[in-house]
């Protein structure tokens, strides 16, 4: 593991106001005590996105000309480890919410900035992302919905599936293909021709306003494009899923130390033989176990967002072994948390359960673990001078040292 | 200008044996380089370089080799020069 480099001292990283103590207050009074409930109704209140944004969190990364908090990414990183503790609904919100406007806030024109940035970082509007299609998941490369150009204005069509907090998005960044490579727009809910259908019955984030996106001849203007085809395209949503896959794996830290502390408290209360479950060996591995792997998970998460921070060109990459990491981690504590409880781990009646459901979904956004495998063994062959090249069905093993 | 091409194959020593490359070869084509990576390579052209990466700059033709990266940077510089 690289050091850590020093605090950046540039923009908003010296602004930051980390304040994990008042993240972890508002989460725990206001979205911990009906997360379950939330989850069993598959809805999530907007009397509570309100007051998340009432607090400034929808953009408490953004510059101060725009309505924004200029915090830095470590507190962003904390604040969603805080939701993710409570709710990862809202999590979610946050995750999705915030990805947008940093991709438009990095990669947008200025009229872009201006037009949504400042109803964005008050919580005004609402955002969602739709890169996913029904038959799309992994590989971006494959998007198959389409942008045609028609004088001053695109026309997309196509279907986004899996669009998280859909439900409730007043602008959509949708992702989809030109002639000269992939492209992002933001689209606005009342563009004609888009509807929204939620896909109810999910495993885990139930609450997460998950829906289907259907554009059928969409026509956004031209000012609407994020940037140029192709590599701007590749630009804009390797930005976002950084931002996002930063506050995912604060999320399944928050997530996993969840499970930590409802594990202790059971089994510190819970007698069987006649002793607390705490008092047995194999009680307490579990324990030790999920402590210092989350322990761990928190490391490496703090260590990307100060990477990102301080603008260095290991933060990505850092960030996603962050998120590959956390998220196994979630996975593990929170099925541990399950055992721990026994049957009552199994009933609604416990949050265990609806944790358990959560970090699942977990090891499958922004990035599989199966996706973040690969990538993160293609950094290191990289670095060791070994690449390996697709091109088509072809995989060419090509060592490149002199 | 020749220190730009040595911080950047520098840079790029860091991500893969650079060695056996020269400095019109194309590090896209060569498998180098997937969307995380250009990514990493923008921030440190901003970073080392203090140029900000306009929307405009993001083509391949920008980034696709050293002498590429140079040639750039110098557009860059000569315009806010």
């Amino acid at each position: 593991m690289n050091p850590l480099p020093p605090i950046a001292t540039r923009d908003r990283a010296a602004l930051s106001n980390t304040q994990p103590g008042t993240y972890r207050a508002f989460a725990a009074r206001e979205l911990a005590p009906y997360a379950d409930a939330w989850h069993a109704s598959e809805a999530f209140p907007m009397a509570t996105i309100r007051r998340i944004a009432a607090e400034g969190y929808l953009g408490m990364t953004l510059p101060r000309r725009y309505g924004g908090g200029e915090a830095s990414w470590s507190a962003l990183a904390q604040l969603a480890e805080a939701f993710g503790w409570a709710c990862s609904a809202a999590r979610s919100l946050l995750t999705v919410h915030s990805m947008v406007a940093h991709t438009i806030e990095r990669c947008g024109s200025d009229e872009q900035r201006a037009c949504w940035l400042p109803r964005l970082a008050c919580g005004e509007q609402l955002a969602a992302f739709a890169l996913s299609e029904p038959e799309v998941g992994s590989d971006a490369n494959a998007v198959a919905t389409s942008a045609r150009s028609e004088g001053d204005d695109y026309v997309l069509s196509g279907t986004k599936k899996w669009t998280t907090f859909a439900e409730t998005a007043d602008v959509f960044l949708v992702f989809a293909q030109e002639p000269n490579g992939l492209a992002a727009f933001v689209v606005e809910r009342s563009t004609p021709g888009l509807e929204v259908d939620p896909i109810r019955g999910l495993l885990g984030v139930r609450a997460g306003g998950t829906c289907t996106v259907r554009l059928d001849g969409c026509r956004v203007p031209r000012a609407n494009r994020l940037g140029r085809p192709g590599m701007g395209g590749r630009f804009a949503l390797a930005t976002a899923l950084v931002h996002g896959r930063l506050t995912v794996a604060a999320g399944c830290v928050g997530l996993a130390q969840a499970a930590l502390e409802a594990s202790a408290r059971y089994t510190s209360e819970r007698h069987q033989f006649g002793q607390p479950l705490m008092s047995f060996q194999l009680v307490r591995r579990l324990i030790t176990d999920m402590s210092v792997q989350t322990e761990a998970a928190r490391g490496l998460t703090q260590r990307a967002a100060r990477l990102l921070e301080a603008t260095q060109p290991d933060g990505p990459t850092a960030t996603a072994q962050a998120k590959y990491y956390a998220a196994i981690v979630a996975a593990k504590a929170t099925a541990d948390a399950v055992q721990l409880h026994g049957g009552s781990g199994c009933s609604s009646e416990h949050s265990v359960q609806r944790f358990f459901c959560d970090a699942k979904v977990m090891e499958l956004i922004e990035g599989t673990n199966e996706i973040h495998q690969i990538t993160l063994a293609q950094d290191v062959y990289r670095r060791h001078g070994a690449v390996l090249q697709t091109n088509g069905n072809a995989n060419v093993f090509g060592k490149t040292d002199a | 200008m020749r220190e730009h091409r040595t911080t950047i194959r520098e840079f790029l020593g860091q991500y893969f044996h650079i060695g056996g490359i020269s400095d019109s070869e194309d590090i896209f084509s060569l498998g180098f380089v997937d969307s995380m990576f250009a990514m990493q390579l923008v921030l440190f052209l901003e970073r080392t370089f203090d140029v900000q990466v306009e929307d405009d700059d993001l083509v391949m033709d920008n980034f696709k080799s050293v002498d590429s990266m140079t040639s750039f940077l110098a557009r860059k510089e000569s315009a806010t020069a």
